[in-house]
């Protein structure tokens, strides 16, 4: 652990890696419990033509990255508020179309290829810039930030909607909020997983922890943890054995879901029965 | 709610309801299934849109109104979500909502509400399980005591006694015979009455989208009245109708 500090480029790695393990799960949580699983990975589709944007206008993909996933989030968020049965055809055309585009782009851009991409399909974390880390560090902040402000908002929001209406919050903001907040984390996660494989980082550690836990904070709490060391542990590896970051990460964070799926059972079968009073 | 009228696909649900519920009244709404009981009390809370008529929660139209601690919605039933596991405490302290600030961490007050509700249910003792791991029955008691957490005047109740078991409909009925003594308003959706008759101050009989009676409670009569008779036919048919109330308004 000592020898791979000593790289300027695995350090800056290290803290990207960080953040997103801590980040995406906190925003995971709420919007597995809103039943949105999925919507990390439409996100990750549109944001692949804010990429191909950046690099035809010139412009830093990561930025353009931003502008049209939150873009793509607003959207999908309004089609699942608008739509009931089209719901998730609409969804599947929106994701169709950010790879389409994001092609498309690419290929117009000046010395682009479909190339040029796959280090934003499948992350590229090894080549984070210290410009690209004060980025990711920013987007961090800000994620946890909205979690901390809203938590309690949005966890009646996610539990029930009505309930939350009939409380008097503001449910329309609010589900704009966690779509916004999931495409910022989308961006952050791009780097280090890559756009494919943004969600699992949003879903996994959640799905991890609920195996293990009885509360909705201690949930989140643990699948923190559960993120951190997915992706500490799968960069670390993927150090010394030679294999992409990104697909190390996710299989970390899945081999650690099937550990709890089996602890979780023994654990509630010797737990003293919850007998009905 | 005056002249209200709410259509769900384009078909007429409720069609021309006038309805004012004074404070300290205990209101039940009654009917047959499908006559739009609970769209009738979502649409006087402003949680379904009206097609025809308002509706207003103390003198505000839904959109504007801002007190929304003055009101304690209790829906039909625990809404589970993708899974996410909560512990009972999380649910009932999360009714205390409409009067916490942003930043501002849980105060004494809300802890103590808290406790209060969960006192109230007979849930105490197990606050720290899983919501998940509950019954039915347990689970209402579970979304009343949200509701009781956020101390409102006016408590509106989505069929809080169906498919509850005798024990937890005893325990309903207790707690709210306590909220009438500290003079709070409900309004309350219900298939049948059972334990919580004698709390009845009025009651609105829905029919086709029509209210066909209101004023007190109607009384079983005959073999209904017995204790233990099992009300499993639709009820419209039998309620004493009276026609005086009818007052359609489209």
């Amino acid at each position: 652990m000592i020898d791979l500090l000593q790289f300027d480029f695995m350090q800056r790695a290290l803290i990207a890696a960080l953040l997103v393990g801590l980040a995406a799960p906190a925003i995971g949580t709420f919007i597995v419990q809103r039943r949105l699983a999925l919507l990390g990975d439409g996100i990750g589709h549109v944001a692949l033509t804010g990429v191909a944007l950046g690099f035809l206008t010139g412009t830093a993909p990561v930025l353009t990255a931003v502008a049209v996933s939150v873009l793509g989030a607003v959207a999908i968020e309004l089609v699942h508020a608008r739509g009931r049965t089209s719901g998730d055809v609409a969804l599947a055309l929106l994701f169709y179309g950010g790879i389409a585009g994001g092609v498309l782009l690419i290929s117009l851009a000046p010395g682009g290829s479909n190339a040029t991409l796959m280090s934003y399909l499948f992350g590229s974390i090894s080549s984070v810039s210290t410009q690209d880390v004060w980025v990711i560090g920013l987007l961090a902040a800000a994620v946890l930030g909205m979690v901390a402000f809203f938590g309690r908002e949005l966890y009646v929001l996610c539990q029930d909607e009505e309930v939350a209406r009939a409380s008097g919050l503001p449910v329309r903001f609010l589900s704009l909020l966690i779509a916004v907040t999931a495409a910022l984390t989308v961006v952050i996660a791009m780097r280090v997983v890559g756009l494919l494989l943004v969600s699992a980082l949003m879903v996994v550690p959640v799905a991890t922890s609920q195996q293990l836990t009885r509360g909705f904070r201690s949930t989140m709490a643990l699948s923190m943890l559960f993120g951190m060391i997915s992706t500490v542990g799968g960069l670390t590896s993927s150090f010394y054995i030679e294999v992409p970051p990104g697909a190390i990460i996710v299989i970390v964070a899945l081999a650690g879901f099937v550990l709890a799926l089996g602890l979780g059972r023994f654990v509630r079968r010797s737990r003293p029965q919850e007998s009905s009073p | 709610m005056s002249g209200g009228q709410v259509s769900l696909d384009r078909r007429p649900v409720l069609r021309g309801i006038d309805l004012t519920v004074k404070p300290g009244e205990v209101v039940a709404v009654l009917g047959a299934n499908g006559s739009g009981k609970s769209t009738l009390i979502r649409a006087l809370l402003g949680l379904t849109p009206l097609s025809g008529g308002s509706t207003l929660l103390y003198g505000a139209p839904p959109a504007r109104f801002r007190e929304w601690w003055r009101i304690g919605y209790v829906p039909q039933r625990l809404s589970v979500g993708g899974g996410v596991p909560t512990t009972i405490r999380e649910v009932v302290a999360s009714g205390r909502i409409a009067r916490q600030r942003r930043l501002r961490p849980t105060s004494p007050a809300d802890r103590e509400a808290t406790d209060r509700a969960l006192e109230t249910v007979g849930m105490a003792r197990r606050a720290a399980d899983p919501v998940q791991a509950l019954s039915g029955g347990q689970q209402q008691r579970v979304l009343i005591a949200r509701a009781l957490a956020g101390e409102p005047d006016t408590f509106v109740m989505d069929e809080p006694t169906a498919g509850v078991d005798a024990q937890s409909q005893q325990l309903l009925a207790d707690t709210l015979s306590t909220l009438v003594d500290q003079g709070k308003t409900v309004l309350l959706v219900a298939h049948e009455l059972g334990p919580l008759e004698p709390l009845i101050t009025r009651a609105v009989v829905l029919r086709d989208g029509f209210v066909c009676h209101d004023g007190p409670p109607p009384h079983a009569v005959g073999a209904h009245a017995l204790p233990g008779h099992d009300h499993v036919h639709p009820h419209a048919e039998e309620k004493p109708a009276s026609p005086l109330d009818w007052r359609p308004t489209s």
